[in-house]
């Protein structure tokens, strides 16, 4: 199996350890991964913006890196869902084999590789931020709203984790108000969800926050930083990976 | 082109290709326990609940709880007790009415919703306007929920049908829930077997 | 009566969000009504089935809406009722401030009708010297404060009840600093039971017209539209024209959805079906278009008519819980404000569709299952090449766009912006940057992944 690594763009800038993190894991599970060097960004910051008509040269390039690998797989719940429903390129028939085949890391792991058990360790309270794009969009774990039996992929694997203790909150899936372009354009809003949604994590003792989108992570990181609190963020991919 | 055929015309010209009605069939179920059911969601949203034998016992409820009180009802089973008269068609008149007593055709297990059709209430006003309302409801015209509720209406063809489903309320204010806003501030429904 | 300003959501979020404990009050209440609504819909099996039964039936209509209306409005005819058709608001204005004429009717009694809101009715008949008084009583309260509801089932969910103490003090002749909702609530029903014996015309909303039958439905809690419209002799009700339903039967599917979702209870007090005028008395129905019709002709926008206004969406968003609904500046706010707005006036509302996150849980509420959220994108697609965007974003966008389609420009701008951040973090650290405002910028690492791949891969 040939895996195309999708790393984001603010991760592959910001956030290293989460794409390092995510490569080794699908490595040690036996999958053959590359990391198409030309890859820049899927274009979902314009597209959300109201400005998918610029993102032909992000899909060009995205087709271009993508094509011919048997999966994609991404770091990212946000990334992959705007890929799945908006990439398209002069080339459909490549475009459309991508959007079929493009991954979330933790469906990847569940649903392709069907995860049963990890080695890994992560002695830690953790609270886990269930990210709109993951889990509404992508569907990675039941939603809240619905009246439909319950699951988590994230969950499930995080269940694997020795040592680890999941904490609960008492807004199991509400937005953190990161949104893209709106954490500035909605700037007061976008801080008063980030703020009322790492309170929650605080207040049930989270030592960590996870999620499988680093960019809802960022947002909620720099809210606990300039609050000072001890609390760090990490992507699930490094709470899997670790040993 | 009046008003009538440019919106006709517009909506002709823009609504997409016809998409059939689904069959509302599958929502409906019986259950057991209606009685049970309704009596417990009326009681929760507010309302009283009391089985009663015959019209007699009715009666004395209404006279040992509303001993002074202007009473207006329909209901001929009730004639002999100390109903007030009323030879109007103006709903102002009923102003001053204290306790209203109608009969329901049915009441909705699910939600405690009793439909009552003008046939059954003096005038339109009374239910809404009198302080007090009691309904008077036999057992066995319970309904599991709202789809058997509109079977057992089907095309009847009344003027003004309501479902009453408790006393008159509001939670406009900070939402606390105050019983008691324009419509009647209580209802006692009563359960005939 | 529709909020005057001229900020956008953003501007006027931000000023909600100066006093943070109003914030997390608001936030709160409508959160308790969301869980209200998740507790209630859990006891229902068949709630998705229930769900997807109201959509079908609602894109039903939006197909066979010609029809319905004609039908609609042969039934109600052949009822006795009245039946008139508005282009717009205006038309609705003056059709209505028309019947009121004829019958020298210089007072008015309403329930509550968010149409009316659309449409600006009282302002218009205020100024044609018709008093119209608001009888639910969260309207009641907005219209003594001057302002418009900020929610389509809960109008004054933005007001402390010490403020409509205060009101009540200053209106109605409640003592001074009497805040408790049970003192308020009797002091409004018997300053409005005076307003209902006296007024002989009455307008409620439509919450379901039948076309089979040709009745509708009104559903209320107070029991405010059965007061207004069974002691009045003129009863006009005012319905846009989605607002049909095929037959009877689906009122079932309807009004099982509408208050669970709404609130959270089972169903309204009141669920009245006027049919037939009562003798001597007369029903009159305004038909309303006001910009349906066009909707209808958007393909990915007409779905926003099967809105049944049960305001779920409002009570489940975070943005509108934490920005109030009047930072909307329309009468529907919240997600399906933001849908519908643009509609009626793009250049108006084109900051609408960008107060959101797109986090879905609106779609996810929406009891007859609206797009909501995939609405809100593809609205802010059609607004950009419409050429609202603010040019600052545009130019922006345009660079943005430009690096990322190149992979050198991109390593080069990710190594820029890795050191700005690094080594002088106060040229991106300062408040000309929203993000600095609240937030700290994440730690720059000292290299990528791409060249951390490079060095551990090849």
């Amino acid at each position: 199996m040939r895996v195309g690594l999708f790393v984001p763009c603010y991760v592959d800038q910001f956030y290293p350890n989460a794409a390092i993190a995510t490569l080794q894991l699908l490595r040690k599970l036996g999958v053959e991964v590359e990391y198409p060097l030309n890859q820049t960004c899927c274009g979902q910051p314009m597209a959300n913006s109201g400005f998918e008509h610029l993102t032909n040269g992000c899909n060009e390039l995205f087709v271009k890196n993508f094509s011919g690998f048997d999966y994609i797989v991404a770091p990212s719940g946000s990334c992959v869902l705007h890929v799945r429903e908006h990439l398209h390129d002069k080339d459909e028939t490549a475009a459309q084999e991508i959007r079929s085949k493009v991954y979330e890391l933790t469906s990847f792991l569940t649903d392709i590789l069907q995860v049963k058990q990890l080695k890994a360790r992560f002695p830690h309270k953790v609270g886990m931020h269930q990210s709109c794009h993951g889990q509404r969009g992508l569907k990675l774990s039941q939603m809240s709203e619905l009246v439909a039996p319950q699951f988590s992929k994230p969950g499930s694997l995080l269940n694997m984790v020795q040592d680890i203790e999941l904490i609960e909150l008492n807004r199991i899936d509400e937005c953190c108000g990161f949104g893209g372009t709106f954490c500035v354009t909605e700037e007061a809003v976008s801080v008063k969800m980030g703020k009322d949604r790492v309170a929650d994590h605080v207040k049930h003792g989270a030592e960590y926050i996870t999620g499988v989108d680093m960019s809802c992570l960022m947002h909620m990181e720099g809210i606990l930083n300039r609050q000072q609190s001890p609390v760090k963020v990490i992507h699930i991919a490094e709470i899997l990976n670790a040993e | 082109m009046n008003s009538r055929e440019k919106i006709l015309a517009a909506v002709a010209a823009n609504q997409p290709d016809l998409v059939p009605l689904p069959d509302i069939s599958p929502l409906n179920f019986s259950q057991d326990g209606l009685l049970e059911k309704l009596t417990s969601i009326l009681t929760t949203t507010g309302s009283n609940v009391i089985p009663a034998a015959n019209y007699q016992e009715i009666a004395e409820y209404i006279n040992a709880n509303y001993p002074e009180a202007k009473i207006v009802s329909p209901l001929a089973e009730l004639e002999s007790g100390r109903l007030t008269r009323y030879d109007t068609t103006n709903g102002i008149d009923f102003q001053d009415v204290e306790l209203a007593i109608i009969k329901g055709h049915f009441a909705v297990a699910e939600n405690g919703a009793i439909w009552v059709t003008e046939d059954h209430m003096l005038h339109r006003a009374l239910p809404f306007i009198t302080q007090h309302l009691i309904i008077v409801i036999e057992g066995k015209s319970i309904v599991p929920n709202m789809h058997e509720a509109y079977q057992t209406i089907g095309n009847s063809t009344y003027g003004f049908g309501t479902f009453i489903s408790g006393p008159s309320k509001t939670a406009d204010i900070e939402q606390s829930l105050v019983i008691g806003a324009h419509g009647a501030r209580s209802l006692t429904v009563f359960l005939l077997p | 009566m529709s909020a005057v300003t001229n900020k956008d959501h953003a501007e006027l979020a931000e000023d909600f969000n100066r006093d943070e404990n109003r914030v997390d009050w608001h936030d709160e209440t409508l959160w308790w009504i969301r869980q209200k609504r998740d507790r209630i819909v859990h006891q229902i099996p068949d709630w998705e089935l229930l769900r997807e039964t109201a959509s079908q039936i609602k894109h039903n209509v939006l197909s066979n809406m010609h029809s319905y209306l004609q039908q609609f409005e042969a039934n109600a005819l052949a009822n006795g009722v009245h039946v008139h058709w508005a282009l717009n608001a205006q038309e609705h204005n003056q059709i209505i401030r028309q019947l009121l004429k004829d019958k020298q009717i210089t007072h008015m009694v309403k329930s509550k009708s968010m149409l009316t809101e659309e449409c600006g009715l009282n302002e218009y008949l205020a100024e044609h010297g018709i008093e119209v008084i608001d009888s639910d009583l969260g309207e009641r309260i907005v219209q003594l404060a001057k302002e418009p509801p900020s929610h389509i089932v809960l109008p004054c969910i933005h007001k402390k009840k010490e403020e409509i103490g205060d009101l009540f003090h200053m209106y109605l002749g409640t003592p001074s600093n009497v805040a408790d909702p049970q003192i308020l609530t009797e002091a409004a029903r018997q300053h409005l039971r005076e307003i209902f014996l006296t007024r002989r015309a009455a307008l409620t909303g439509v919450n379901f017209a039948v076309a089979e039958t040709g009745e509708f439905v009104v559903c209320t809690n107070e029991g405010n539209a059965d007061m207004g419209a069974h002691l009045a002799d003129i009863h006009i009700a005012s319905m846009g024209i989605e607002k049909l339903i095929p037959e009877r039967k689906h009122l079932g599917v309807f009004l099982r959805l509408l208050t669970r979702s709404a609130t959270g209870q089972p169903i309204t007090t009141y669920s009245s079906h006027f049919r037939k005028p009562r003798d001597g008395k007369e029903i009159h129905i305004v038909l309303v278009d006001n910009g349906r019709s066009e909707q209808l002709g958007r393909p990915d926008f007409r779905n926003s008519l099967k809105c049944i206004r049960c305001g779920a969406c409002m009570n489940t968003c975070p943005v509108y819980r934490r920005s109030g609904g009047h930072s909307y500046h329309t009468a529907v706010a919240g997600p399906i404000g933001s849908i519908l707005a643009p509609n009626l006036d793009m250049e108006k509302y084109a900051d609408l569709p960008f107060a959101s996150t797109l986090c879905g849980s609106c779609s996810n509420v929406c009891p007859v299952k609206i797009d909501i959220h995939d609405q809100l994108y593809k609205w802010r697609q059609v607004l950009v090449k419409k050429g609202y965007a603010p040019t600052a974003k545009k130019i922006g966008m345009q660079l943005m766009a430009a690096t990322l389609s190149s992979p050198a420009l991109y390593h080069t701008a990710g190594k820029a912006g890795r050191a700005a951040l690094r080594y002088i973090p106060f040229a991106i650290n300062n408040k000309l940057n929203p993000w600095y405002k609240h937030r700290d910028m994440p730690q720059a690492p000292k290299q990528s992944f791409r060249d951390w791949y490079l060095k551990n891969n090849s």
